[in-house]
């Protein structure tokens, strides 16, 4: 996406910048999003990570913003400021009723939006129930597009960890997803997720169904 | 694992992939102006509720930098840049502070001084506003009266064009400035018609004004005081009517004795000539 955003940053920071948020702001306001209670928390924390970068950039000699692999290393300053906020502790479980409505504006039908809001929360609490670090790696590589190295630049762990925490994490969502699948089709009420498969908890049977008069 | 499984794992570990991206969403609109203006590279503008109808407020880091009606935001931009030469973007809203203090400059309420900025002008016209900017609350003044306090007496039409050309209407109340023949005059902000109802929203009544100065009247006096005012000077409004005196001239009102308030300082043709 950002292939000149290099050399246009070694330049000269100030006329390159505008062009390297108009890049990277999906990225780092859906990291953020992830990390905030709100979308105005989202909006904050995209806006200080940002704030942090330019004046990075405007500390770094040319030579260095030059070889900057500027996604995961903006993805870095983003997670690492989400982390300070949260004091170390776990990442808040990714927030159930994000801000959908503004990607809705474009849907067709009503019908269309509530199909979008419901995959959409179901996607969200799939990930939600992974564990900490599979979520984060998984939700870096799948959600944001980044690519292994640069999950691994953005989260400061090696590339071979970043890359079986990926694979377990998505392992984990194929057996939830199978689960809801086949629950969604019996019609059962019981929400199966990765924490159940992780725990050994098999899939609950289909049939014996109770049904309440 | 049977090719099968296989098989069915990969096309599961696609849905997956599928999935997941669609809870990929972009970037809220205002960010990017938030975060350039935050770091100084733009100047912001959001829209703020106005004396009449929404307006847009731009600022930067001396103040207030452009003030319009909230109409056409691509032309606020281009006439920003063109000015200033410096890019403007859009963001969610003022900041609560800027907004309370642009509120109370146009309510009247002028406690703390306002910096404004205004970049692109030049030395007469920032006189001009700065000098506008005394004009108070509910009242109006002549250009003449501008261009004589600003030392240029003659500079009527030069005051008229700095005016027109004023970058932060309604915080700089080139409203109040009007013809010296008591006609409420051009207004850069939206036409006459406007200027008219951001008069009226301070309570004054631009018909009323015009009425007085059709019928010849400039200045009003007290014959208590023997003082005379332009006729919304705070002082002639408080004049009780049994004791108003009506002045076609301010030369009539020095023969009557009379002497020019030091309030609104009327200016006198026959000295400013």
């Amino acid at each position: 996406v950002c292939s000149q955003c290099p050399s246009q940053l070694a330049r000269d920071v100030v006329s390159a910048f505008p062009t390297f948020v108009a890049h990277h702001q999906d990225l780092v306001h859906g990291i953020a999003r992830r990390w905030s209670r709100d979308p105005s928390d989202a909006e904050d924390l995209s806006q200080e990570a940002f704030i942090r970068a330019y004046r990075a950039l405007g500390r770094y000699s040319p030579e260095r913003r030059h070889a900057l692999r500027t996604r995961g290393w903006m993805a870095r300053i983003v997670v690492n400021l989400a982390h300070d906020r949260a004091r170390g502790g776990d990442p808040p479980t990714a927030p159930l009723d994000a801000s959908a409505d503004r990607a809705d504006i474009g849907a067709a039908t009503p019908e269309a939006t509530v199909d979008r809001h419901e995959t959409n929360r179901m996607w969200r609490e799939l990930l939600a129930s992974l564990p900490p670090a599979y979520r984060t790696a998984v939700a870096l590589r799948h959600v944001d597009g980044l690519s292994y190295p640069e999950v691994a630049r953005a989260l400061g762990r090696p590339l071979g960890t970043v890359k079986s925490d990926v694979h377990r994490g998505v392992r984990l969502l194929r057996l939830a997803f199978e689960a809801r699948v086949a629950a969604e089709a019996a019609d059962d009420p019981h929400r199966y997720t990765a924490t159940d498969a992780r725990a050994g908890r098999s899939i609950p049977p289909r049939a014996n169904v109770e049904v309440t008069p | 694992m049977t090719m099968h499984t296989t098989g069915r794992a990969l096309a599961e570990a696609r849905a997956i992939v599928t999935g997941l991206r669609t809870l990929r969403e972009p970037a809220p609109p205002a960010l990017a102006g938030a975060v350039l203006s935050a770091v100084g590279i733009v100047d912001a503008y959001a829209e703020m509720p106005g004396p009449i109808g929404p307006l847009f407020v731009a600022w930067g880091p001396g103040g207030v930098s452009a003030v319009d009606r909230a109409e056409d935001a691509a032309a606020f931009e281009e006439a920003y840049l063109a000015r200033t030469g410096r890019p403007l973007h859009r963001v969610g809203r003022v900041p609560e502070r800027l907004a309370r203090q642009v509120d109370r400059r146009i309510r009247g309420e002028r406690r703390r001084s306002l910096p404004v900025d205004l970049t692109g002008l030049n030395e007469f016209q920032r006189r001009v506003l700065a000098k506008t900017m005394e004009i108070p609350y509910g009242e109006v003044r002549p250009y003449a009266w501008v261009a004589r306090e600003i030392g240029h007496p003659r500079a009527q039409r030069a005051v008229g064009t700095a005016l027109a050309q004023n970058p932060i209407p309604f915080v700089i109340p080139c409203h109040r400035v009007v013809r010296s023949d008591g006609r409420i005059g051009r207004y850069g902000a939206g036409g006459p018609t406007a200027k008219r109802a951001v008069l009226a929203s301070e309570g004054i009544d631009p018909d009323e004004l015009e009425r007085i100065a059709t019928a010849g009247v400039r200045y009003l006096g007290s014959d208590t005081t023997r003082i005379y005012c332009y006729p919304s000077c705070r002082h002639a409004r408080r004049t009780s009517p049994q004791h108003l005196v009506r002045f076609r001239t301010a030369a009539d009102g020095r023969m009557a004795g009379f002497r020019p308030c030091k309030v609104c300082r009327p200016v006198d043709e026959a000295i400013a000539a």
